[in-house]
């Protein structure tokens, strides 16, 4: 092969490049700009954050002091209110009793406590956004691209800029979960609502109904089910990113694991992960009980 | 019923978009078919000129594709018109504004739809009560208003069921006491009764002219389905490929059809339900002097003529006399002339075919 083209001249030969000095000198340019943006604004940015960081210590704090047999029985309670099956109660208490007696109990408070917030903040943001762009042709594709990015980036990458500008700690690490778990939720809410029968949608209109109450009444009960699913996976995302987080100084199951890693330490590294796995199976489990039990009118046909 | 409630005028529809300029062709003179074949514009309505009256049922017939779908969503302005005139009750429904528009849908105009279009997470109670809660009525009159006509439409008890343990019936049912709890003066009922089973749809017919003798609401009821419109309609409306073919009474369409496009679809009807003593009998020979020995029941003249018959039979007479409003005897009709006003062309022309062939 390389015979035949070897009377060719040397940028068909090998890819032209940008010169190594050039490329260093950009990188270095653009590092050393944004270090001085984070140097000038990251400590603004981080007391802006700090009410959602008291909150979530508050919380913690909460978990882990709160007697272990309160804070047990308040999740199976509420594990049971929302699905109000049997199975999955006792399923949740057999799961966080083998939890506490295998020592991880501390840890897991941490992380259902992250994992919690992360998800509200998701639904609190994630949710107007997908509102917005199920109402708008331009937007969905100007958001579209920017979820794909968010979804598929690897989140080591954006580990970097955010750590420069917050350094280590919870923010940054609740940070990092909420943009890799917010995508489901703005996508299915959009397509939720996109897929609101027309027809009922114009029985609304032809008796008046105002944006808001086209909105409430009938968009958002009738994609209950799409966004319900979107919230769910959300809930999956958040849960997977915990050891990434951890590597950021975020407490909870991932940092066990990271040291699992490092030492080797197998059985160590399967039981935080069994118990990472627990609490989404319970997470999983009581969300999709709780939405279809909010469609029961979905099951009922006549007869 | 001499009054107008609704007229349209010079309403046009075109599909595409750049349709403002379109309706300048059409005017001019551009076919459907050109328009579709030189400008990828869809023709929907053109030129229709409507006078709806008020207290009365409108119907507007056409097959499928016809636009008839398309012309009632203008009424209440789902569908924006490319050009023309649709005034209710004195107003230009398309010179609202966007809050007009919603006052007039909440207040004065109502609907029901072809697939019930019900809300199917919402009891029987709340879907009734639905224009009531956007019209921003307190819990307590919305159920009120609401259960008042659950129970004018036969469906009390099913207050608490979803729309999905009701069968296709029922939910319209439904359909059609949210359209009238919102006490509109003008009720839009497009293709409402066509998802039904045949004896359903009868029975349908019959609870809505049995409220509308109570109500008498402007009704513009939309179908593809003529023994319907005879049946229901004041007055009829036959659309076809976007534009008004022939409008009138049922009498008038069955016994005169504009072109050969309705005499094919009249030939099927029943006239006996259709056409009236009044039309049909002879009013140069009052009945008194005309055969005094025979005996003669006496009808008003618009009843049928099946009607005519029916009592005809029962009576074991052959003549009827003919009164008007005020009781007075105006013409009469014999048995002779009840059996050839009820006996279709689609019988005359057979008979004649077969008279044809015997002679050849």
């Amino acid at each position: 092969m390389e015979s035949v083209f070897k009377g060719l001249p040397s940028w068909m030969l090998e890819f032209p490049q940008i010169a190594g000095r050039d490329l260093r000198l950009l990188s270095r340019n653009i590092d050393q700009h944004y270090r001085a943006f984070s140097r000038a604004w990251g400590d603004s940015i981080e007391s802006f954050f700090r009410p959602l960081l008291d909150f979530l210590l508050w919380f913690e704090n909460l978990l882990i002091h709160t007697p272990w047999w309160i804070v047990l029985a308040v999740i199976v309670a509420i594990v049971w209110f929302a699905s109000r099956s049997i199975k999955i109660t006792i399923g949740t208490l057999v799961a966080l009793v083998l939890i506490g007696m295998f020592g991880m109990w501390e840890d897991t408070m941490s992380t259902l406590s992250i994992i919690t917030v992360c998800t509200f903040l998701s639904i609190l943001i994630g949710m107007p956004i997908g509102i917005a762009m199920s109402r708008s042709d331009k937007l969905q594709a100007a958001i579209n691209p920017i979820l794909d990015v968010m979804q598929t980036m690897p989140s080591f990458v954006y580990l970097i800029p955010i750590v420069m500008l917050l350094g280590i700690g919870i923010i940054p690490g609740l940070i990092v979960v909420v943009i890799y778990a917010m995508p489901p939720i703005i996508r299915l809410t959009n397509l939720g609502i996109r897929l609101v029968d027309k027809e009922v949608l114009e029985a609304a209109n032809a008796f008046g109904s105002s944006g808001w109450q086209k909105l409430i009444e009938v968009q958002l009960p009738l994609s209950l089910p799409t966004i319900m699913a979107g919230i769910n996976q959300t809930i999956m995302m958040a849960l997977a990113m915990v050891v990434v987080a951890s590597l950021i100084g975020v407490r909870g199951l991932g940092q066990p694991v990271l040291q699992a890693i490092t030492n080797q330490y197998f059985t160590q590294g399967v039981l935080n992960g069994m118990a990472i796995v627990a609490i989404a199976i319970i997470f999983d489990r009581t969300s999709q009980a709780y939405g279809k039990r909010l469609q029961r009118h979905r099951e009922a046909s006549h007869g | 019923m001499a009054e107008t409630a609704i007229q349209i005028r010079h309403l046009y529809k075109i599909f595409g978009g750049n349709d403002r300029a379109m309706v300048e062709k059409v005017k001019q003179g551009l076919s459907k078919s050109d328009l579709l074949a030189e400008h990828g514009h869809v023709l929907g309505l053109k030129d229709i000129n409507i006078d709806m009256p008020a207290g009365g049922i409108q119907v507007v017939m056409g097959l499928s594709g016809s636009g008839k779908s398309t012309l009632i969503r203008h009424l209440n302005r789902l569908i924006e018109p490319s050009a023309g005139e649709v005034i209710v009750e004195g107003e230009d429904v398309l010179k609202m504004s966007e809050r007009q528009l919603r006052d007039f849908r909440r207040h004065k105009i109502s609907m029901v739809f072809q697939r019930f279009a019900l809300l199917p997470h919402k009891t029987v109670v709340d879907n009734v009560a639905y224009g009531l809660h956007v019209m921003g009525k307190s819990k307590a009159e919305q159920r009120q208003g609401a259960s008042r006509w659950i129970e004018r439409v036969g469906l009390a008890g099913y207050e608490d069921n979803y729309p999905a343990q009701l069968s296709g019936g029922m939910q319209q049912r439904v359909g059609l006491a949210r359209a009238l709890a919102t006490d509109a003066d003008i009720l839009l009922m497009d293709e409402a009764f066509s998802a039904l089973d045949p004896l359903i749809r009868t029975d349908m017919q019959s609870v809505l002219l049995d409220l509308q003798k109570e109500l008498s609401k402007t009704i513009v009821f939309i179908t593809h389905d003529l023994d319907e419109a005879l049946r229901l309609g004041d007055r009829i409306a036959i659309l076809r490929d976007g534009e008004i073919v022939q409008q009138g009474t049922g009498q008038e369409i069955v016994l005169d059809p504009a072109d050969d496009y309705i005499s094919s679809f009249v030939r099927e009807v029943n006239r006996g339900r259709v056409i009236e003593a009044g039309t049909i009998m002879d009013s140069t020979q009052p009945a008194a002097t005309a055969n005094p020995s025979s005996e003669a029941i006496s009808v008003p003249e618009n009843t049928v003529l099946e009607e005519v018959a029916r009592r005809m039979t029962e009576e074991g007479v052959d003549r009827a006399e003919v009164t008007d409003k005020s009781g007075k005897t105006v013409g009469s009709v014999d048995i002779h002339a009840v059996m050839a006003g009820m006996a279709t062309p689609v019988l005359k022309d057979a008979i004649e075919d077969a008279g044809e062939s015997r002679a050849s």
